[in-house]
């Protein structure tokens, strides 16, 4: 790894992954997105709505937290949380599309859609889309709808038209899939909001640089209360906007460990996970050259997760670059192991979180005990678990 | 001369337009296939662009989605795509063959993979929705050296510059994508591909064929004349879905709307009705 990391380049290629792919039709308004991001990147007027909107709407900084309890309990490293359950509507997401709808605003555009699995992307974009009186249409998988139903009703609730997808396997690639063909239909007055670090150049850059605040504020953070660089990062990886969020303004520190835990499902062994970077190959999916998780015949496979956040067969294309340069390291959790993860933390510091968010904790009950008591580790706390309470309860045979 | 320029260039000394229907491959079962595309051919098609199914169509409608399923279904994919494309040629060494898709099943071959096998089955033309030029010049190449003919899309918001491109890394045909939105949406609108229409012929020499939205002999009729051919896919396809307990039927229905469009296509220019 080079000492200036500069990615991507013009053209959105980390390395052999990420790119445009995508049909004609989208060419134009790709274009037009890129050319108004590159110029908002660096107006200052933009920058000071942003940050203002950071802080009195989303809640930042959100804390660092030392979880001394757990921490001496598991007997290794000093566990820190990076608090993003405490944002505005519960996790990162609202970090990303407080950006986005400013530019759709500068944009001039006066329609929102947006994809989601969990529906905490699409809370977070209804609720900016309420904010700024834009009409609002999002899309999510049938059998998503199905298992995160209190997100629905939020969604709804915000004035947002939730409209549920029943082709494919019905669940978040099948969401992006028809929002991409929602977008091709209405590219006038429409701006389509993605909430991870995947689809065409230049969302990947875009979304991870909305989100990087993470890390600017960890780091800091960090640095206040140890006096030093934390030693190691974890974070979920789905899509991977929380997990960049955090590692991206630590790429330049080598020093820093990077730990990207996938979802494994029933276990990687048995096909029935959602973990391209541990298990998949590289292919072209959602615009974005990347790991996929595809059959032979490069026909996408169906993924599971107990998470509806993580069940995606792609990932952002920069933790693809990540994991072929050794800067970061990918592992994987289970749903059974995700579930210790999520006692654990609720249990032991008094705080639920988000199933997702789960399996970097369960990574966390490994990886710091391995670690020395004077070493650092922070772990991205992405959402909190108010969502899963009905999955929770049903798991243990409880009616709500 | 390849295939389809061949063909284009006799359509133009005939003054008729190019009829191209669009099935997807294995739909409804692989059986149907081969069959299907000799029976178009009786009822006066030029070129058969042959859809391969993939598990995300992003850029299609919901009709020729179902078409993806039912394919799939049957373990349908690029290779036996392929397959269907070589037994057809080997009873029919004329009409050309175009296979339009998406990328990653050509990635999971490799480039060169694919092009080989493309080759071996004598396909003419692959159009692939989700590679751009930018993005596709090595697949590009490879298609080209072996005489295939890389062809793109142009659509209503395509610059004057992307026109300039496609005619400078295409061939064979260019495809133009008549409305924004997916295959088989509605609302077509006729003085919008006209205008757009003498844009793109100011900027290429290449033979222009129209699609999406083009759903019986009249709309077709209509849009060929303002370009060098027409396609029809979705109003193909839903034939099929409407008898999938009679192939037979479906098969039926589908060479009569053909044959009515060859008719109206043909009748629309007046003397020059050639009977193939």
């Amino acid at each position: 790894m080079t000492e200036k990391y500069n990615m991507p380049d013009e053209r959105g290629h980390f390395g052999p992954y990420g790119g445009i792919f995508v049909a004609e039709t989208l060419i134009p308004p790709i274009q037009e997105l890129n050319a108004a991001y590159q110029k908002y990147l660096k107006d200052p007027e933009f920058i000071a709505e942003l940050d203002a909107d950071l802080k009195y709407y989303v809640g930042r900084p959100s804390p660092l937290y030392h979880a001394e309890r757990w921490s001496r309990e598991l007997g290794g490293a000093q566990i820190y949380l990076k608090r993003e359950d405490l944002n505005h509507t519960g996790s990162h997401k609202i970090n990303n599309t407080v950006g986005q709808a400013l530019l759709a605003k500068r944009m001039g555009k006066t329609r929102i859609i947006a994809e989601t699995g969990a529906g905490q992307h699409g809370v977070a974009t209804a609720t900016v889309a309420a904010r700024l009186g834009l009409e609002c249409v999002v899309y999510m998988g049938a059998v998503d709808v199905a298992r995160q139903s209190l997100n629905v009703y939020r969604m709804k609730l915000l004035g947002a038209k939730v409209v549920a997808v029943e082709s494919g396997s019905k669940t978040l690639k099948d969401a992006l899939n028809e929002a991409l063909r929602d977008w091709v239909t209405n590219v006038d007055n429409t701006f389509y909001i993605i909430g991870t670090v995947a689809g065409p150049h230049p969302y990947p850059a875009m979304v991870r640089d909305f989100q990087a605040i993470i890390g600017r504020e960890a780091k800091q953070q960090c640095l206040e209360a140890t006096g030093r660089l934390p030693d190691a990062l974890v974070a979920c990886v789905g899509g991977g906007s929380n997990a960049i969020g955090l590692f991206y303004p630590f790429i330049e520190d080598e020093s820093v460990k990077m730990y990207g835990v996938e979802a494994a499902g029933d276990g990687v062994a048995t096909g029935r996970h959602s973990a391209p970077l541990c298990a998949g190959r590289p292919g072209v999916l959602h615009g974005n050259r990347t790991y996929l998780m595809a059959d032979d015949d490069g026909e996408i496979i169906e993924t599971h997760s107990i998470s509806a956040g993580l069940d995606y067969p792609g990932v952002g294309p920069e933790h693809a670059w990540l994991k072929d340069t050794g800067r970061a390291t990918y592992v994987n959790i289970t749903d059974t192991e995700a579930l210790e993860g999520f006692y654990a933390l609720t249990h032991m510091e008094g705080i639920i979180p988000a199933l997702e968010s789960s399996h970097a904790m369960a990574y966390a009950l490994k990886l710091a005990p391995t670690m020395g008591k004077d070493e650092t580790l922070i772990i991205n706390l992405s959402g909190r678990g108010d969502k899963d309470m009905q999955t929770m309860a049903k798991r243990e045979g409880i009616e709500l | 001369m390849s295939r389809l320029a061949a063909k284009f260039e006799e359509l133009a000394q005939s003054g008729r337009k190019a009829l191209i229907p669009f099935i997807t491959a294995g739909d409804p079962s692989p059986g149907f296939t081969v069959p299907m595309m000799h029976a178009m051919v009786k009822a006066g098609v030029d070129v058969i662009e042959l859809g391969v199914p993939f598990s995300d169509p992003m850029a299609d409608g919901p009709v020729i989605q179902r078409a993806s399923e039912r394919a799939l279904a049957h373990k349908m994919s690029l290779r036996r795509t392929l397959e269907i494309a070589a037994e057809f040629r080997k009873t029919d060494q004329t009409t050309p063959v175009v296979l339009m898709g998406y990328l990653n099943p050509i990635e999971a071959m490799t480039y060169e993979g694919f092009a080989n096998a493309a080759q071996r089955a004598d396909i003419d033309g692959v159009l692939t929705v989700d590679l751009p030029p930018e993005e596709g010049q090595e697949c590009s190449a490879l298609l080209k050296a072996r005489g295939i003919d890389p062809i793109f899309l142009l659509a209503p918001n395509s610059s004057v510059d992307r026109v300039k491109k496609m005619d400078a890394v295409g061939s064979g045909y260019l495809y133009y994508v008549s409305l924004k939105g997916v295959t088989g949406a509605g609302h077509l609108d006729v003085a919008d591909v006209e205008n757009k229409l003498q844009q793109i012929r100011a900027n290429t020499q290449l033979p222009v064929a129209i699609g999406f939205g083009v759903k019986d002999a009249e709309t077709a009729n209509t849009i060929a004349h303002l370009g060098d051919g027409v396609v029809i896919g979705s109003a193909l396809i839903s034939k099929i879905e409407t008898n999938l307990d009679n192939p037979e039927q479906a098969k039926n229905e589908i060479v009569e709307l053909l044959t009515s469009i060859r008719q109206a296509l043909d009748c629309g220019l007046g003397t020059e009705g050639v009977q193939e």
